[in-house]
């Protein structure tokens, strides 16, 4: 049984309408070369979680949109990043985060950081038809732990499987350079500012070596999108920030 | 022996049922609502702590609900399905409390002419506006009347009474403890009994509380010791 199958929940209530999000393609391949959101990656820090993602959509080897918003709160303690077919996660990301708030209201209390990630999970796997045709989605999901006290990471798979990271984690098409990234330089009692910088040298690099990605463009004022989740909630961080530390980071290097 | 269909002239049915659902309300406890100068503050006097007659619908959009509790319990579910579906459907700003109170006036209207029995139930849709003009109240009543009221209302058996003496005090603009203070003092001159602090339920839409502005209040917040 998948999760958004449970009566009550607003998945089966849009079903029950006939208005839950679909796509219907041809069998056989799609063909389609739909916009598709890169790299997002999320750590935790000294206070909780940090999730980064750049601004980039490619179709091909074109760019579609150089402005993409990828990250996302989910709830008040929890946020959610895609990469993949970029219309297709927006709109899932949308339908969760309704989900998650019409949980909370009907119950009278939030769904455990667990129950979230599992019901994102149930939501992956109804897609697996989708990424059949080519049009995978592939969310990173990251919270803070109200009952633990701590920030959590989760990764996911095509098939819907959950993964729970224990530092971090990194996906999309510059993801493992990220990963790779991160690899060396994280550590796990990093203070806010040096996280925050932490999150954009690691797209920074992802940039470098993977063309699908954005990294930070200083001339037209493009900057990675940086929330963060802590024992107060989510918070995005805010663009002049991430401006001045993307300026930072360039300038070192440059 | 052939039975006799017998007639029940159509004002007959209406009063019997009006005074059906008009006596299961009056047992209960009322609920008012008082408009501060950052929102709505929504007061009930509700013993059980556990299940509650105030709840959130959307983003500044609060539900309350007297009578019988498992009527009110699944007209604010519907209420939430509703927000929730047009807020998804369309945008967060295009769900209303108008929508919504016209959608319990259409459920209630026709429960009360179709079903067997009426809902023993009033509820009471509140709106934090973006400025206090946009503030909006309405109540709706067993049969479906929808009534929209400003500054002050009341729902549940002693209403009339509430709602008056809460006119008489009310003006704009109020900080949140004077609001509550109104709302505290109308229960306490209409009951016989004074209530303990934890016998109440109190709720606030606030419009600077971000997107998200209903809030419970603490029982600390609700009936503060100093007095």
């Amino acid at each position: 049984m998948n999760a958004s199958d449970l009566p009550g929940s607003f998945s089966s209530f849009l079903r029950a309408r006939g208005m839950e999000p679909r796509w219907d393609l041809p069998s056989g391949g799609s063909g389609l070369d739909a916009p598709e959101g890169t790299t997002v990656l999320a750590f935790r820090y000294q206070d909780g979680v940090i999730m980064a993602g750049d601004r980039r959509a490619t179709a091909g080897n074109l760019i579609a949109h150089n402005r993409v918003q990828k990250v996302f709160s989910a709830d008040r303690f929890s946020a959610v990043a895609i990469s993949g077919t970029a219309g297709i996660a927006i709109e899932l990301i949308r339908l969760f985060q309704t989900e998650l708030e019409h949980y909370e209201k009907l119950e009278g209390h939030r769904l455990s950081l667990e129950g979230k990630a599992n019901y994102l999970a149930s939501m992956i796997r109804r897609q697996l038809p989708m990424a059949f045709q080519g049009l995978a989605v592939i969310p990173l999901f990251a919270g803070y732990d109200e009952e633990a006290g701590t920030g959590r990471l989760f990764s996911f798979d095509l098939v819907g499987g959950r993964y729970e990271e224990i530092d971090y984690t990194a996906t999309g098409s510059g993801g493992r350079d990220a990963k790779l990234y991160l690899r060396g330089a994280f550590r796990p009692d990093t203070e806010e500012p040096a996280a925050i910088r932490l999150a954009v040298e690691a797209l920074v690099r992802a940039a470098e070596e993977d063309s699908a990605t954005g990294g930070p463009d200083l001339r037209r004022d493009i900057y990675p999108n940086v929330a963060i989740v802590d024992a107060d909630g989510f918070r995005e961080v805010p663009e002049e920030a991430v401006a001045t530390t993307a300026r930072d980071v360039l300038g070192g290097e440059w | 022996m052939v039975t006799v269909p017998y007639y029940v002239p159509p004002e007959q049915m209406m009063k019997d049922r009006a005074e059906f659902a008009r006596k299961g309300i009056a047992r209960g406890r009322s609920i008012v609502a008082v408009e501060y100068v950052d929102g709505i503050v929504i007061v009930a006097e509700n013993p059980s702590g556990s299940l509650q007659k105030i709840g959130e619908l959307y983003d500044r959009i609060a539900f309350a609900g007297v009578g019988k509790y498992n009527e009110f319990e699944a007209l604010r579910v519907a209420g939430i399905r509703h927000a929730d579906l047009k807020g998804y459907a369309y945008a967060r700003e295009d769900v209303t409390a108008k929508g919504l109170a016209n959608a319990y006036a259409q459920t209630l209207g026709h429960i009360f002419t179709q079903e067997i029995k009426p809902y023993e139930v009033e509820v009471m849709v509140a709106e934090a506006g973006r400025s206090a003009d946009d503030n909006r109240i309405f109540r709706v009543t067993y049969d479906g009347t929808l009534y929209a009221d400003q500054g002050v209302s009341a729902i549940g058996g002693r209403d009339e009474q509430l709602r008056s003496r809460l006119e008489a005090s009310f003006g704009p603009g109020a900080p949140l403890a004077t609001a509550l203070g109104w709302a505290r003092a109308a229960f306490e001159e209409e009951g016989a009994d004074p209530i303990p602090p934890e016998a109440w339920e109190a709720a606030v839409i606030d419009r600077t509380l971000g997107r998200r502005g209903f809030r419970r209040l603490t029982v600390g917040e609700i009936a503060p010791r100093t007095s």
